[in-house]
């Protein structure tokens, strides 16, 4: 380890400048930090159009983009080795909270989604978001890979136990995020294909299994997708009206502060769920293509880091990361575009509010943690 | 058993670097997916959300045109829009609904059996429209209002353009009434030129003339929200929005003069009848008026029940109009027109005496026909019989003539048919013949004429049935020795930039075959009722001459062996009083027909409000005759 740290140190210190070296020495990785801040900078303009010029909802997001990146930094710095150590009680942490969480909703007034700390209120789900990854990788670091029957077994239950939680709160996007983030990492951990058509169906049955579990408003969620013009005022009205307010931003938008569908209130939920659709209406096609440019950017800029990761348990975790925020992405992009349901997912570093923002960042913090330690050399 | 399993470092990197090479393609895969529908979106089907997204926006909202005038010939307004005051709630802005109309109450602007229906309508309204609590208001209303208005947030006072008629009852047949647009006016008008008009035309020239009364409404683009609630801007810009102003309706001028009108209702108030006063030169209606009457206003301002009620309901049907829609028996007005056709036939000799002894022996048949009030007027000949009304010379000659002469004789003076006025709701009365009985009759025995039939047409009793408008529209030919104008009410109208456009009067030609020494014969016998006939003492001390002729409508038929008794009858089966007469004789500036409903005798009860409506259409203030325009 001593070995590694100087050898690497020494080699690179020659050839960088000093503000790399300034970055290196904070184990901060420039190409992708500047990413998110493109993201970020980009996500505040629509917002302070999408929020009706609010400056409260400007400064509120910074204030959140403030405390993801001091958690991204400071998290940047954790030795990877005591983040895997700590995997499991964090892991067990998160879902003693949803435990609670449930309780407490279950106890008092119907479902919710946070604990109420005073000065602010926590998501349990939102850490499952990185703990169960996180866990998923620290199962598979000491087994041999392609992982085994009994391991995927295993990690179903891992994956299973706190998504059911989140299921219930009930919170369909967010426990489906987790279920993905899981399931990402046993997709890297190299799956065989056949074991991975099993597991579809198996999902396929799972899934019409769950209809039945679904609350009204989620099975009118699916069904509104299938055929939004059915229920055009009801369901549907929120693809109906995303889908006009993309489609009639054309190509150069109809430009900032402009967009009729988003500033007259017809497009709901538009500075939160919804805000790509404003993005499409006021900057047309070629401002969601810069914003998809930048997304892309990101993702392949932190798959790379993955790849870079020393070992299992950081490959598998980094790699989780990384695939998860393009899967942000394409699940908001798909919903508001109308080629998938209607989920709760926020368009990440962009959409106004949550705990997201801080649960993202603080992820490309563990991945620029784990990314420290890289190999000395390409394999 | 299994072989134990050994990591391997080096091929799970492999294994790793192949799966996320994998995962990169589905996700380039993916994002182009994404690309190919937002290319879909925002260039392929753009054109129909950027539609879409207008309509979603943008309101139109129409700008109702202000409706036009009606003036009278001298350009007094008859009909005019007034700005009328109402108190307007905003629900959303007023923090408690049921306490502020509790204190309207207190200060009287609405009445506290209102409150339970305005509260309805209030919750029923969105937050954001302005709901009417209380129309018309007066100014005394408008200013205690104005003084407590602070205590009243979220009221206002709305100014809104209603139908004015600041003579009220005067003329209202003619000129007809606005009301709210009913079910079946909406069939036939074009909805959205209507849109944002309340009141349409219902009658008289209001009706007959809405088309140029309305105007073109115009609209305005409103940027509104999902709420609907219309907003000032969307983010930083204004919009483009359209709008387009209305063109106000053409002002008409009438024919009628309304000094001419108010002196002929003045005449006939208080009795049920008609007075149609028209310039026989070119058909113009100088007065047409129907009694009992109404006030338009409250239609227009929406009529209650209660008060429509009352109208419908009133024994002397007020809502009729008597000028053009009572049909009545002319009696003996229409001794001039039989008194022409003898002539024309030449079937009678106009010097040629005859002797009235009171009773008419009808030949081949055992029937007596008796002189109206059983007069006995002694030898007389044709100029005679019409001053003094003689019947049994009519009698005579009208048995002479036959049914079918008389008929087509007196077709061309529009008995019969519509006159063809501009306004609608006329009715055609009855010009008898042999086919219009076997048209009429349904059982076989009746369809048959029989020659006592004839008799009575001779008198103008009987079958035969006009209308005061039709009435006056044949003493205007006979003042004009036969020529025939359409009668009509709109003379000119102004358009929306001010310009004057007059419509020509309508000729329909002249009665044919009548030479000019029979005119003059009938005329000079008509002369003769005002000045020694029947009329004698309604004519005296006339500034100018004037032809007339009275005439009495039996309403209740006596039986043959019986006197008619004015005093013992009811009222109402008295006969009515018809007066027809044109001015001056030589040169005729005014033809009129006056009914009074069971007025009794022509010359007592009509003959006298004809003079008025004569004396003002043509005399000055010096009590001399005014020169003709």
């Amino acid at each position: 380890m001593i070995y590694e740290e100087v050898t690497s140190g020494s080699r690179t210190r020659r050839t960088l400048t000093g503000a790399a070296r300034v970055l290196f020495a904070l184990k901060i990785d420039g190409p992708l930090v500047v990413g998110l801040a493109l993201i970020a900078a980009y996500g505040l303009v629509v917002l302070y159009s999408a929020s009706g010029q609010s400056m409260p909802t400007i400064a509120r997001t910074a204030a959140r983009l403030g405390i993801g990146t001091v958690a991204m930094l400071l998290l940047a710095q954790i030795n990877p080795n005591f983040l895997r150590r700590s995997t499991p009680w964090l892991y067990a942490a998160g879902c003693f909270l949803l435990v609670i969480v449930a309780a407490i909703g279950h106890i008092g007034m119907g479902a919710q989604r946070w604990l109420d700390l005073g000065l602010f209120r926590f998501q349990p789900s939102e850490l499952m978001k990185l703990a169960v990854p996180m866990m998923c990788a620290w199962y598979l670091h000491e087994r041999a890979l392609p992982p085994s029957w009994g391991s995927l077994s295993v990690l179903s239950v891992l994956i299973l136990v706190p998504v059911a939680l989140v299921v219930v709160q009930p919170d369909l996007g967010t426990a489906a995020l987790i279920a993905i983030a899981g399931a990402l990492v046993i997709i890297l951990a190299g799956l065989r294909l056949r074991v991975m058509a099993v597991l579809l169906a198996l999902a396929a049955v799972g899934a019409w299994f769950g209809w039945s579990f679904m609350h009204d408003y989620q099975r009118k969620r699916v069904l509104t997708f299938l055929n939004p013009q059915t229920d055009p005022l009801g369901a549907g009205y929120h693809i109906i009206q995303s889908q006009i307010a993309i489609g009639s931003g054309g190509v150069f938008g109809k430009g900032w502060m402009n967009g009729s569908q988003a500033q007259l209130e017809f497009l709901p939920e538009r500075s939160t769920d919804f805000i790509f659709a404003v993005i499409g209406e006021e900057f047309g096609l070629l401002g969601l293509l810069v914003l998809l440019v930048l997304y892309v950017f990101v993702v392949s800029r932190a798959v790379y880091l993955a790849t870079q990761t020393q070992d299992t348990f950081a490959r598998l975790l980094a790699g989780s990361l990384a695939l998860t925020f393009f899967v942000y992405v394409f699940i908001n992009a798909g919903m508001v575009t109308g080629l998938l349901p209607v989920v709760g997912v926020p368009l990440p570093l962009v959409s106004y509010g949550g705990s997201s923002v801080v649960t993202l960042l603080a992820g490309f913090g563990i991945l620029m943690a784990l990314y420290s330690r890289r190999k000395l050399i390409g394999s | 058993m299994p072989a134990v399993r050994i990591k391997d470092h080096w091929r799970e990197q492999r294994l790793f670097d192949q799966r996320s090479l994998i995962c990169a393609v589905l996700m380039a895969l993916a994002t182009l997916g994404l690309l190919a529908r937002l290319f879909v979106l925002q260039v392929n089907r753009h054109d129909y959300y950027a539609e879409l997204s207008q309509g979603n926006r943008v309101r139109t909202e129409p700008i109702p045109a202000a409706r036009g005038l009606i003036l009278d010939r001298s350009g007094e307004i008859m009909a005019g829009s007034q700005p009328a005051y109402q108190l307007e709630l905003v629900p959303e802005e007023v923090p408690d609904v049921a306490q502020t109309l509790a204190s309207l109450v207190q200060i009287g602007l609405i009445r506290a059996e209102d409150v339970d229906e305005l509260e309805r309508t209030i919750d029923s309204s969105r937050g954001f429209d302005s709901v009417p609590i209380r129309l018309r208001m007066s100014d005394e209303d408008v200013a205690r209002f104005a003084v407590r208005r602070f205590e009243f947030p979220g009221l206002d006072i709305k100014t809104r353009q209603t139908r004015w008629y600041p003579n009220g009852n005067l003329a209202v047949h003619a000129l007809g009434y606005v009301g709210a647009i009913s079910e079946q006016d909406l069939k036939h008008i074009d909805r959205a030129t209507y849109a944002g008009t309340s009141l349409i035309g219902k009658l008289g020239v209001e009706s007959a003339f809405e088309q140029k009364l309305h105007g073109n409404n115009g609209f305005r683009e409103v940027l509104v929200n999902a709420q609907g609630r219309s907003v000032e801007r969307q983010g930083p810009f204004t919009q483009d929005l359209r709008t387009k102003a209305p063109t106000p309706g053409a002002d008409l001028v009438l024919s009628i003069d309304l000094k001419v009108q108010r002196v002929a209702e003045a005449a006939l108030a208080g009795h049920r009848g008609a007075v149609v006063a028209l310039d026989p030169n070119n058909g113009d209606v100088i007065a047409l008026a129907s009694l009992p009457g109404f006030d338009p206003t409250y239609f227009g301002r929406g009529i209650t029940a209660a008060e429509y009620g009352a109208l419908q309901n009133d024994i002397d049907k007020p809502l009729i109009n008597r000028a053009l829609r009572g049909t009545y028996p002319p009696g003996s007005t229409i001794k001039p027109g039989i008194a022409l056709a003898g002539l024309t036939y030449h079937v009678v000799d106009p010097q040629a005496r005859k002797y009235c002894a009171g009773e008419f022996h009808l030949p081949g048949s055992a029937r007596i026909f008796h002189e109206f009030h059983n007069e006995k007027h002694g030898y007389v000949d044709l100029d005679d019989a019409i001053a003094r009304s003689c019947d049994i010379y009519f009698f005579g000659l009208a048995d002479v003539l036959g049914v079918d002469r008389i008929a087509a004789f007196l077709a061309p003076f529009g008995f019969g048919k519509l006159t063809g006025i501009d306004i609608s709701g006329e009715k055609p009365g009855i010009l008898p013949s042999r086919e219009w009985k076997a048209k009429a009759f349904a059982k076989p025995a009746d369809q048959m004429w029989f020659p006592g039939e004839t008799v009575n047409l001779g008198v103008g009793q009987g079958y035969l049935n006009v209308t005061p408008l039709q009435l006056a529209h044949y003493a205007s030919i006979l003042a004009t020795r036969g020529k025939i104008w359409k009668p009509r009410l709109v003379a000119a109208y102004r358009d929306a930039n001010g310009r004057l456009h007059p419509v020509p009067p309508e000729s329909e030609g002249e009665v044919p075959g009548i030479s000019a020494e029979d005119w003059q014969r009938v005329v000079h016998g008509m002369i003769g009722v005002t000045q020694h006939g029947t009329a004698a003492a309604i004519g005296a001390h006339a500034p100018y001459i004037f032809a007339g002729k009275t005439g009495t409508a039996q309403v209740f038929t006596v039986a043959q062996n019986e006197k008619y008794n004015a005093k013992t009858l009811d009222e109402r089966l008295r006969d009515h009083s018809w007066f027809i007469a044109f001015a001056p004789a030589d040169e005729p500036r005014i033809a009129v027909a006056v009914l009074q409903e069971n007025g009794g005798p022509g010359a007592t009860a009509a003959a006298p409000i004809a003079r008025k409506v004569l004396d003002s259409y043509l005399l000055g203030a010096d009590g001399k005759v005014k020169p003709a325009t």
